[in-house]
Formats: C-alpha cells, sequence, structure tokens
C-alpha cells in the first residue's frame, strides 16, 4: 500500500485522514488531489492527519507545503495533527514545525479552529 | 553479490528509468543495511536519502528514457554502508541550488531533496562521468547518530 486518505467532518472542520508512504509518484498525487478537491469545494478549516503515515519523502514535503499554501491563499487553514516523530523531525530540519500549526490530540485541534 | 573480505557485502544492480523501480532499488538498500546491522532509525536515514539520489537519477538524470538505466551499488560493511547511484543523464549543477532553509525558500514546494541526503547520511558526493551521467556517492557509519545527539 502506498497511501490511503479519507475525509470526515467533525463541526465545520474537515478532518484528512491519511496513512502509508507519501513519496512521489502515487503517494504525493494522492495528497494533492485531495487537497484540491477539499479547498474546491470551499472547506477553509482543515485538519490533516498524519499520525498514521509512516513515510515522507521531499515530494510529500512539498505536497504539505503546496497544500498549506493554497488553503492559507483561500482564507483557509491547514493544520498538522499526530505527527509521528519521524515525521516531526522532518518537519524541523527543514524549518516547516514553525510554519505548520501541529497538534497532538484531535479535540484540543478542532477546538483550536474556532 | 559478493564478499570481498570478512563481513563486507557489495551488491550491482540496473534498474528501468522509472518509479517502480525506485521503491525496487531503495528495497534493495534498506535490506542491505538492515543485514549489516544499523539500527532502525539509520536504515530509515539511508532509504530516504537513497530513495531522493534515485528519484533525481530517474526523474532529473534519464527523465524517465527506459533507454537508460540506474545503475546502483550498494557495498556493506560492519560499520559502514557506501551507496553508489549512477544515472546516464545530461547531468546538473549543485550549486544551482537554491538553500530550502533561506526565509524566501521556506514554502517553496521543491528543492529539499540534496538537504535531506546531506541531513542525513555522513557523506555525499556526486561527480559527472563520461560519456553522460552523474554518480553520487552516500556514506553512512553505524553509531554516528548517537554520536551527533550527546
Amino acid at each position: 500500500m502506498s497511501v490511503k486518505i479519507t475525509n470526515r467532518q467533525v463541526g465545520d472542520v474537515t478532518v484528512i485522514d491519511v496513512s502509508g508512504r507519501i513519496t512521489l509518484g502515487e503517494g504525493s498525487s494522492a495528497l494533492r488531489d485531495a487537497l484540491r478537491d477539499i479547498v474546491a469545494k470551499g472547506h477553509k478549516k482543515i485538519l490533516l492527519n498524519l499520525g498514521d503515515v509512516s513515510y515522507i519523502d521531499s515530494s510529500g514535503i512539498g505536497e504539505l507545503v503546496a497544500g498549506f499554501t493554497s488553503v492559507s491563499n483561500q482564507g483557509g487553514q491547514l493544520k498538522l495533527l499526530g505527527l509521528t516523530k519521524r515525521v516531526k523531525d522532518l518537519l524541523q530540519i527543514t524549518k516547516l514545525y514553525t510554519v505548520f500549526e501541529v497538534h497532538d490530540d484531535e479535540a484540543g485541534a478542532i477546538r483550536s479552529f474556532s | 553479490m559478493g564478499t570481498d573480505r570478512e563481513g563486507a557485502v557489495k551488491v550491482e544492480r540496473a534498474f528501468d528509468s522509472t518509479l517502480e523501480s525506485v521503491d525496487e532499488a531503495e528495497a534493495l538498500i534498506l535490506d542491505a543495511a538492515e543485514k549489516a546491522g544499523f539500527d532502525e532509525d539509520e536504515q530509515h536515514h539511508i532509504s530516504m536519502a537513497a530513495r531522493e539520489c534515485l528519484v533525481n537519477a530517474v526523474v532529473h538524470g534519464n527523465r524517465y528514457n527506459l533507454k537508460k538505466k540506474v545503475h546502483v551499488t550498494v557495498e556493506t560493511s560492519s560499520d559502514t554502508v557506501k551507496v553508489t547511484i549512477a544515472d546516464e543523464g545530461e547531468g546538473f549543477d549543485l550549486s544551482d541550488l537554491p538553500d530550502p532553509l533561506a526565509e524566501e525558500n521556506i514554502l517553496r514546494h521543491s528543492g529539499r531533496g540534496i538537504f535531506l541526503i546531506r541531513a542525513f547520511m555522513d557523506d555525499f558526493t556526486m561527480r559527472k562521468i563520461k560519456p553522460h551521467g552523474t554518480e553520487v556517492t552516500l556514506i553512512k557509519q553505524r553509531g554516528r547518530n548517537e554520536d551527533n545527539e550527546r
């Protein structure tokens, strides 16, 4: 399995659950399509749950940044939830950890949008 | 696969210029690192760095040209893994790459691959090869992560 992406609505927050690998090809394309679709539908509060993401490469990081920029440009917010240590380390060494708002627990993340 | 000296193993393979081959080559390198005794974090760093190089070779080097191959050599010993990845493309200049940590580049969508390779490996070199191609060499030594964290 490369990547699996599902959406759910919690109040006015769209939670995107991602599992697997976000790498160049199927993984990064699937994430790009999912974020584009949600932005196109006008959703502005988006929580990207990466708790089950085992691996992100530089292409995957690029998609996270592209998604963040796209949502922000539409006046929305994209926040991250449940980073594994490896993904957290990756965002720290690329200095992106301070760009994204990162949460460890979903309830707190949902409340942070209001 | 060959054993040159006690505990040293060398594997050489040529791969098609496809993203599926990137997965195959990454798995080969990861398997070699695991068998050599690198811990899980080290294996992850080796496989990530190798993947970035393999993607560069397929996408930017050989440009998905199925007539061109990506040549991978993995040499492991009890404390070192050395990965050499060569494409048959036109090559590119590292000095052209912008600094991904510079404020103006933080939100760029690409340009972090080489930075991550350097962050994860102990040594990274790149050279042009004749008649065409770029060869990168990655080296990681066992236990250096712990040393760096002290």
